[in-house]
This record gives structure tokens, sequence and C-alpha cells, in this order.
């Protein structure tokens, strides 16, 4: 196990430098040069060529990534020219927002999904199996901000359940908790649906499995075989889709904390592309990178612990 | 005499299962009857198709959902098993009734150790974890499965087919059930495991005192292994008796030319192995009269009407008009 964790662990650092040198690169590509956007139209070429000295800029390409990398590495992602803070420190702040926003709207999915997939698969073609199919649909086709839109106007607007922006106050959870849920609706709605559809999917599969019904002959209660045979197969190919899902429910993300004017990195990242502001923009998309690696990491992880066949074939 | 009710573990009487299929009502099984005397190993013969995991299935109660309801009679110790709920039924099964199927590589659990399968098996009783383990270290000894305490901790995979076999056995007998129904358990194996595994189930069966129904297309398995054998053909069981009976003369055209087939009884080089021509009939628009007529070469007019099964010798059943003269 530990030599699956080390080997999938080497290949996600892999993957966050390849994926932020080709980062660096695009940015280093875009049309106008950084030193005109710090100092403005009217900056005379001599500043320029100092900013640029002082920055690096005048230096070849491949050092300039090293430098970076090298920072990176260090945990140092520059300074922000506007407020001349650091990159880091603005991006870590923003970070738990989105975080708490992306594993409320996963922990929910899950909550619903996967009992409601089980439910489906075992009540093939009942009343509830044949609604959550058409819901699911329904749910996947809507785009996020779209809920958002419409969860914001019904629950905040008409309703007054909700309250309608912010993150709510610091130090109050219950406030808090209470902003958390419209975003994490309308982040989680389609993957219920999805992830339900993949469990049912999956586990009506694994039911017809040979083991299956050893431990019905046994006379296992339903219940184990469900929840404790069948589900921990039936369950892998969700996990992994869960890993990779992360990565689209950032994007999501981006849309739900504008709708709802919630502080988080998509915020940061829009505000910081609106301001030409690269260096947080850099930042705020290369710890999005390390989070969606971390995460297919930990899907890995997570299924190489439920299923040992995984294990052993990476092993050797 | 197996007409006593207490002296048998099971008793099947006139069990008929059809499933519902898009083609019409397929009839798996018609009118089948058997008995398992205690203490006693029998041997269900038959081709694919014969019945043979059906009438499995309707025994322990988990026929496919598109089964139609059971008719006939499924006694065990005397209780109509076609009569009891769902409960009462799961709890026979693994604790009275066991199984162990037919691919080991497939039958067991592949991510949870054979420890916790073995431990869950016995979860009605009382024990703790310890004393379960104990037990399902004795057993998985007395299969013969070297370092018992560490297999615990294996998953699946990390088994032989042979060895996962001999798991399977361990569990099915672990509750000590009355009767054990052990369909093809060695047709996965090589020879000489399935030789191994055979003696073994032998020895087990007469320590527990379990009685076995044991399913088979292996000729010479089921004469090294069975007291009595019954002989399925589409549906139906055609011919039964004593082992000894059945393979020194059998009586019904499908037992003769199945042993005629078997390889293991060919002693002479030849180029083409025998056959049975034809093919099983339609179980949905079932011919009239014998059900094997269209293959049998013995064929005559009165095989247009159904054969009665006829009482021949001690307790032997036949299926065939001409059962008695002489071939």
């Amino acid at each position: 196990m530990l030599r699956f964790i080390t080997r999938r662990g080497a290949l996600s650092v892999l993957i966050v430098v390849l994926a932020v040198s080709l980062l660096f690169g695009m940015i280093h590509m875009l049309p106008g040069d950084p030193a005109s956007v710090i100092l403005g139209p009217r900056a005379t070429p001599a500043l320029r060529a100092e900013l640029n000295e002082r920055m690096g800029l005048d230096r070849p390409f491949i050092v300039q990534l090293g430098r970076f990398l090298g920072n990176v590495a260090t945990g140092d992602l520059g300074e922000d020219p506007f407020s001349r803070r650091k990159v880091a420190d603005i991006v870590l702040e923003q970070l738990p927002f989105t975080l708490t926003l992306v594993f409320a709207a996963i922990a929910g999915a899950t909550l619903l999904g996967v009992p409601l997939g089980c439910y489906s698969a075992i009540r093939r073609g009942s009343w509830l199996d044949r609604l959550a199919a058409l819901l699911s649909v329904a749910f996947i086709a809507v785009p996020s901000f779209v809920v958002a839109l419409y969860a914001l106007m019904f629950f905040s607007v008409q309703l007054r359940w909700f309250p309608a922006i912010g993150a709510g106050d610091s130090g109050d959870l219950a406030d808090q908790a209470r902003h958390l849920v419209l975003p994490a609706i309308a982040l989680g709605l389609g993957w219920i649906g999805y992830i339900a559809r993949l469990v049912r999917a999956s586990m009506l599969e694994v039911l017809e499995e040979n083991h299956v019904r050893t431990a019905r002959a046994f006379g296992l209660p339903e219940r184990v075989i469900i929840g404790r045979y069948a589900l921990r197969i039936a369950i892998l190919p969700t996990v992994t889709i869960l890993g990779l899902g992360i990565g689209t429910m950032l994007s999501g993300a981006l849309f739900a904390e504008i709708v709802f004017s919630r502080p988080g990195i998509g915020k940061l990242l829009y505000e910081s592309v609106m301001t030409r502001n690269y260096p947080v923009v850099m930042g705020s998309v290369l710890v999005t990178t390390v989070f969606f690696v971390a995460c297919t990491l930990a899907s890995d992880i997570v299924n190489a612990l439920l299923d040992p066949r995984l294990r052993e074939s990476e092993g050797r | 005499m197996s007409d006593l009710p207490d002296t048998n573990v099971l008793e099947v009487d006139n069990l008929s299962v059809s499933y519902s299929t898009e083609g019409g009502e397929l009839k798996a099984l018609r009118d089948v009857s058997l008995d398992v005397p205690r203490g006693d190993i029998v041997g269900i013969v038959g081709e694919s198709g014969c019945g043979k995991s059906t009438l499995i299935s309707a025994i322990i109660g988990l026929l496919a959902p598109n089964a139609r309801p059971a008719s006939g009679a499924i006694r065990f110790r005397g209780e109509d098993l076609l009569g009891v709920n769902d409960d009462k039924m799961r709890a026979l099964r693994g604790d009275e009734i066991a199984m162990v199927f037919q691919d080991p590589m497939t039958s067991l659990n592949p991510v949870l150790t054979i420890g916790r399968q073995m431990r869950d098996i016995q979860y009605r009783l009382p024990d703790s974890k310890a004393e379960k383990n104990a037990r399902s270290i004795r057993m998985l000894q007395r299969v013969g499965i070297p370092d018992p305490e560490s297999r615990l901790h294996d998953h699946p995979h990390q088994l032989s087919g042979g060895m996962k076999q001999r798991v399977a056995i361990a569990m099915a007998l672990m509750m000590k059930p009355a009767l054990l129904i052990a369909d093809e358990p060695t047709t996965a194996l090589d020879a000489t495991l399935e030789v191994q595994i055979i003696h073994q189930l032998k020895r087990l069966q007469e320590d527990i005192g379990c009685s076995i129904l044991f399913i088979s297309h292996h000729l010479g398995v089921i004469a090294e292994l069975c007291d009595r054998v019954a002989v399925m053909y589409a549906g139906e069981v055609v011919e039964s008796g004593t082992v000894r009976e059945i393979f020194h003369a059998p009586e019904h055209p499908y037992t003769r030319m199945l042993l005629a087939c078997d390889p293991g009884a060919i002693s002479e080089r030849t180029r083409v192995l025998p056959i049975i021509r034809g093919f099983l009939p339609d179980l949905v628009d079932l011919p009239r009269g014998c059900v094997f007529r269209d293959r049998c070469d013995s064929a005559i007019e009165a095989c247009s009407d159904k054969p009665p099964l006829q009482v021949r010798g001690a307790d032997r059943l036949v299926a065939c008009h001409r059962a008695g003269e002489t071939p």
C-alpha cells in the first residue's frame, strides 16, 4: 500500500510540475508585457527596463521557469503588484471558502446520491427509480449557474429562507452554514443525480456477480449484502469520477461564488482576470491545479483501500 | 426405506418451475421428484440446460425474478420450503442448507478478506470476533489449507483456484448444515485437484454427518462419491437409483448414451468421440410424448405418449416405455 501511495504521489508531483510549467508558458506568451501593466502606459523605457531586470523578465524563458518553479516549491507565489501583498497569502485567505463550498456540495451529493442509487438498483423500475432517472437527467442538464440564479430568486428573494449573498459572519458557524446552503445546492444538485445513476449502474452489475449469489446462499441479510459486499465494489467508479469531478466543481464554484457574491478562489480568479493581475491569476490557478491533482490522488488511494486487487497490480 | 419422511433430509415432490420469457412460458422443471436420505450423497447428472441450476435455486429459495411460483413440494426435514416466508428461508440458508458453487474464482467476494467473509457467515452466533476467527481457522485446517491463520488476512485473489474452492467448502460446512448442495464444485479445477477435493468432501461429510446433493456432469466423480444418482434431461428426472444400478445397468436410453459418451469410459483409441445426436427440445414449446424421443435410437410408436416413471427394482425409477426390455 505504501508503495502504491509513493508511486501515485510521485506521479502527482510530476503532473503538477508539468501543469505549472504549461501555465507559466501560457502566461508568458500572452500579448502585452507585465512591466507596462504594472507601471502603466506612461512609464519610461528606462523604468520598464529596470522593472524587467528586477523581476528577472529579461532572462531567458527557461531560467525564468526554473526560478518560478523553485519559488513555488518554497511556497513563494510572488507578489500582487497592486496591493504589494504576497500572492500566497491572498490565495490561502480565499481557499477555505471555496474548499468548504466544494466539499459541502460533494458531501451532500454523495450522501443523497449513493443511497438513491442503491435504492434504484434494488427496486429497479419502481416509481422512485423512474422519478430519480428523470430528475437526474434534468438536473445534470441544467448548468449550475442557472440553478444558482433560480435558487437565489426562489429561496432568498421570495421565501427569504436563506441569505442571498456573502459567506456569513466569521466566527458565527450557524450563519456561515446558512450562507453555505444555496451555493452548495447550486453546485451539487446535478451531482446527486449523476452519482445516483453511476451507483445504480455499477450496483446492478455487481448484484449479478457470483459472489453476491454466494452471500445470499449463506443467508446474509440483504442490507449486509448491499451495504458491505456489493457497494464496496459498486462504489469504485464513483470514487474515481468524484476525484475528477472536483475539478469541474471548481469551475462551477466560480459561478456560484459570483452569483452569491461569496468570497473564494473563483471570485478571486474572476476579479484578478478582470484587472489583469497576472501574479494572482497564476497563484489561484496554481493552487487550484494542486488541489485538483490532490483530489484525483486521494480518489486513487481510496479506491486502492477499497479494492485490494488495485493495490496488487500497481505494487509490483 | 426412503418412503419414510423422517429418514429423508430433503424430498422434492413433483416440483415444476417455469420462467416467463419473451417467447412464452419456459417450463424449466416438470414434475421432478427426488429424495436425499439422511447421511447420503445423491448425485444429479445431466447436460447443460437440463434444469440442474433451477432445481438448486428452487431448493434454496433463490429463483430468478422471472420465475413463476413453483408447484409441487420441496420438503426439508418434513417442512415444505415452498410455503415458508423469505425470512425463514434466509434463516435456513447457510445454517441448515449450505452451498458450494461451481466457479471458485468468482464465488468469493474479491474485496473482503477470507477472515471477514468467514466471520460474516457466522453472524447468527453470539460469539466474539476471536471465537469466530478460531472457528474459521479450525475449519480451514479441516479442509487441508496450510497456515490457515494467515490465510484469514488474505483476499481471494491471493489464493489458487483449488485453495479458493477449499475455502468455499470450509465456509459451507462451518455451520454444520444438514444438507450441502454442491453445484459442480470441481468442474473448474484440474483433475488431480478434483480427486483430492472429492476425497476431502467425502471425509468431511462423514465427520459432520450431513447429506450432500452433488450436481455434476462428470460421471466418474458421481460414481466415486455418490450413493444414489438421478439423471436429468430437459427438466425431467428420466432415471434414478443407486449408483451401482445406474452405472452397471442403465435402463433409460439417455442414461446409456450419457455413459457411452463419458470420455473416461472410452477404452479404444478413436478419431470420433461418441455424441448424442440432435438438440435439447424447446422448453417453451415442448414436444408431445417422451422428451427424449427425437434423439432416441430405440423410439417406438408408444413414445408419442409421455412415459410414466416406472418403479424398477428396489427403489429405482425409469421414465421409459421400453424399460426392462433387453437393449
